[in-house]
């Protein structure tokens, strides 16, 4: 019987019996009827999936085909809130669930979503060697330089000398540095650009989407409840503050040099645009040449 | 000599700033302040009332100078503002 | 629905165990394994990666872990294919999480575990049957799946479509409990034509898009399933989740989804179970066997009935859900039990409970690495025999 409940509860429109208009453009994307969404106030999730709905609604994918696959965290729960075929998986395990999708279907546009901790700590394993294959899946990685979900520990991602609940003495571990790390398995793309950076951010989804093969974007978010609160740097607002301040875009940004310190300035912008077979391609290539026209070639 | 002389064709017309309308769903907003600080004309105010969460959302000001530029639909993070353009109707 | 031709490799073959494996699984309509090598399952892995360049539509990827493997299958799943992944008790370990997730959505795929001694690396090369309650009790948290047992190589063949079929029709996730004897056996195996197969179609659903609810189930307690791509834009979660698959945080909703996971299968398990019986009505000891043991407890049979003592066999086919009516039956009648298998107890706790005390039951087990020797069985039997008596 509390299931027919729920279900009622969830039919009525969140914003109902309220003055002024409620609908808002990007509102057929997102399931309306699991909003408000469970993201802090001025965190930088919201902002990503804001430009997320921006960019597939410049690329022209019909929705039909758009796929998006989370793990779990804070990012992870872009999943339930965006309203195409959407699968929230086990704990660093996008990658893999997402490749599995895109080769038994191609014609599936597949997008991973997920934090920094889900895909390069626990899923650092299935993140380099789905960039090695070139699977063609665009990874978009939130960095707030923690795990948010569970209250804010020390990630490998987390800059040096931080606080956090884990490392409460600060962080003396050498995080990741995700731009580097990606080109060198071999990501077609690769791009960093922080919350404050939103049309930026748009262009790059949109190229990432765009282009064959596995692309990667690192976008810089505040975590005002745990991350910013615990290094006393204020809320997101001030954080987008200090992006704007220090956040250089460089034309020809290597990766090498896009190491994030704490308090230091901090690179952002294309770093990697080139090309290179995808795992299909490759695939259907490599067995036409040995196997003649005997093979029938690979569409899913 | 005027700049207008030296231009071809003479006479022709301006371009037109564009011109937004903008719309705010206040029960949405939980006041973080981006559209209010990064709106480059300053359109945005944060209201002295509140919203049924507590939270206090933006007020317009000065809604002329809002050119549907749209980067506080872009950087909001509830999807709680958003600007048109009212001739065409066009959504930045 | 009839088997596709183009999978099914129609013929007499002398093939191993593990090759009749990846042949069922192409009969069935398995169009991606993604595998890891681990001994004693790689032959599997190693036939479908020759096999499905020239299959229409199949593909193999051999991925970084077990991990990626058990999880990759399920995107492909839901990408609309049939998939099955194959690993051995270490790489069953590491699967176990995505057996529940499986489990949790309700994701038909088809896990095969050949079994070798253990724990830990134990003998690569040698078989074992210790898995079996970790086929059942594996992963975390309460639900149920289907396990099945062959004993030779054609039955390798026959059951694994059995197990695809099962998958298919009851939405979940189905382990196939080989033991490295029986897949590095090479024995022959008779392929039938395609029209000869039957195949369980997935359960689509006809309705459209807005009016169907993913976790909604049918009489059976399935839902129907859908595939991404086809536009019905739904979500799929772990999280505990309502009809919608949205996530629903409360015990009410709890409450529903795993009584409804585990009842899928409990409530159902009289069309699931399958054992041979041989000899049973007449006997005064039965034999409770399973996989490549099976064999050796013929012979262990013979013996004890030309001693004078009436032995029986039942042969576990689907060993979860455990058959436990039989066995309370065959106890109630007074028979006693012996349970032969290559571990120190698994399925032996499951006897032992479902007799209710009404008949003595003896285990036939040892560490794993070989199988039993005949002699052992016997004084099992004559044990067994004796408490009877």
């Amino acid at each position: 019987m509390s299931i027919l409940n729920e279900l009622q509860k969830a039919s009525l429109s969140p914003t109902a019996g309220l003055t002024g208009p409620d609908k808002h453009p990007m509102d057929d994307f997102l399931r309306m009827d699991r909003m408000p969404h469970i993201w802090c106030s001025t965190c930088g999730i919201g902002v990503s999936v804001n430009c997320f709905a921006k960019a597939l609604e410049k690329c022209g994918f019909p929705l039909d085909d758009v796929v998006v696959v989370s793990g779990i965290g804070c990012t992870g729960r872009v999943a339930g809130y965006v309203k195409v075929d959407s699968f929230h998986t086990t704990h660093g395990r996008a990658i893999p669930f997402a490749t599995g999708l895109k080769l038994a279907n191609p014609k599936l546009k597949v997008i991973v979503f997920s934090g920094d901790g889900d895909i390069i700590a626990i899923g650092g394993n299935h993140f380099i060697n789905a960039a090695r294959r070139n699977i063609d899946i665009t990874v978009i990685c939130i960095n707030n330089f923690n795990y948010a979900m569970t209250g804010g520990q020390v990630a490998a991602t987390t800059p040096e000398g931080a606080i956090l609940s884990t490392s409460p003495f600060g962080n003396f571990e050498f995080p990741f540095n995700l731009p580097f790390l990606a080109e060198s398995v071999g990501a077609v793309y690769v791009a960093r650009w922080t919350s404050l950076h939103v049309y930026n951010q748009t262009n790059a989804m949109v190229e990432a989407m765009k282009k064959p093969g596995f692309s990667f974007i690192e976008i810089v978010a505040p975590c005002p409840t745990i991350f910013e609160r615990q290094q006393k740097m204020g809320d997101g607002l001030d954080r987008l503050r200090w992006y704007c301040e220090n956040s250089e875009i460089r034309a020809d940004a290597k990766t090498k040099e896009a190491d994030i310190r704490l308090h230091d300035k901090m690179i952002v912008g294309k770093f990697v645009d080139k090309e290179r077979p995808t795992y299909l391609e490759a695939m259907n290539t490599h067995y036409q040449e040995r196997l003649g026209p005997k093979y029938k070639v690979y569409e899913g | 000599m005027p700049v207008r002389q030296r231009e071809k064709p003479f006479g022709l017309p301006r371009p037109e700033t564009p011109h937004g309308e903008i719309v705010i769903l206040e029960e949405r907003c939980k006041g973080c302040g981006f559209c209010i600080e990064y709106c480059p004309h300053g359109v945005l105010v944060n209201a002295k009332k509140y919203n049924a969460k507590g939270y206090h959302p933006p007020e317009i000001v000065k809604a002329e100078l809002c050119v549907n530029c749209g980067f506080c639909r872009m950087i909001c993070p509830e999807f709680a503002i958003y600007t048109y353009e009212p001739r065409t109707g066009e959504k930045p | 629905m009839k088997a596709d031709p183009r999978g099914v490799l129609t013929g007499s073959h002398f093939i191993d165990g593990d090759f009749a494996c990846c042949e069922g699984a192409l009969a069935a309509g398995c169009r991606f394994i993604a595998g890891y090598p681990i001994t004693p399952s790689t032959e599997v892995v190693e036939r479908f990666a020759r096999r499905a360049p020239m299959v229409d539509g199949a593909l193999f990827i051999q991925m970084e872990d077990e991990l990626a493997a058990s999880i990759a299958i399920q995107g492909a799943v839901w990408a609309g294919k049939k998939a099955m992944t194959v690993t051995s008790g270490p790489g069953f370990s590491l699967m176990m999480e995505h057996i529940g997730l499986a489990a949790m959505t309700e994701t038909p795929c088809v896990f095969v575990d050949v079994q070798r001694g253990g724990p830990s690396t134990g003998l690569p090369t040698l078989p074992g049957q210790a898995d079996m309650m970790q086929a059942r009790w594996g992963s975390h948290g309460d639900y149920e799946i289907i396990a099945l047992s062959p004993n030779s190589p054609q039955e390798t063949f026959d059951l694994t479509i059995e197990a695809f079929n099962l998958s298919e029709q009851y939405r979940v996730p189905v382990m196939f409990m080989m033991d490295e004897c029986v897949g590095h056996m090479m024995e022959r195996v008779i392929i039938p034509a395609a029209d000869k197969i039957e195949v369980t179609p997935r359960r689509f659903t006809k309705l459209p898009p807005g009016e169907y609810l993913p976790f909604k189930p049918a009489e059976d307690l399935v839902p129907e399933m859908f595939k991404a791509g086809d536009g019905y834009r739904l979500h799929v979660t772990g999280l505990t989740h309502d009809f919608r698959g949205y996530p629903a945080m409360n015990p009410e909703v709890q409450e529903q989804l795993v009584h409804r996971l585990v009842n899928k299968i409990r409530l159902n398990a009289p069309k699931i179970w399958r054992y041979e019986e041989t000899g049973v009505e007449d006997a005064d000891v039965v034999i409770v066997t399973y996989g490549i043991t099976s064999r050796v407890a013929v012979e262990a049979i013979d013996i004890a009935r030309k001693k004078g003592i009436k032995v029986g066999l039942l042969r576990l086919v689907v060993v979860w859900p455990f058959p436990e009516p039989r066995i309370f039956e065959l106890a109630s009648r007074g028979k006693a039990l012996v349970v032969a298998e290559m571990n120190y107890g698994q399925v032996f706790y499951e006897v032992d409970r479902s007799a209710r005390g009404k008949a003595p039951v003896v285990l036939a087990g040892h560490g794993g690495g070989t199988v039993h020797n005949i002699e052992d069985i016997v004084k099992k039997i004559e044990e067994a025999h004796q408490c009877r008596s």
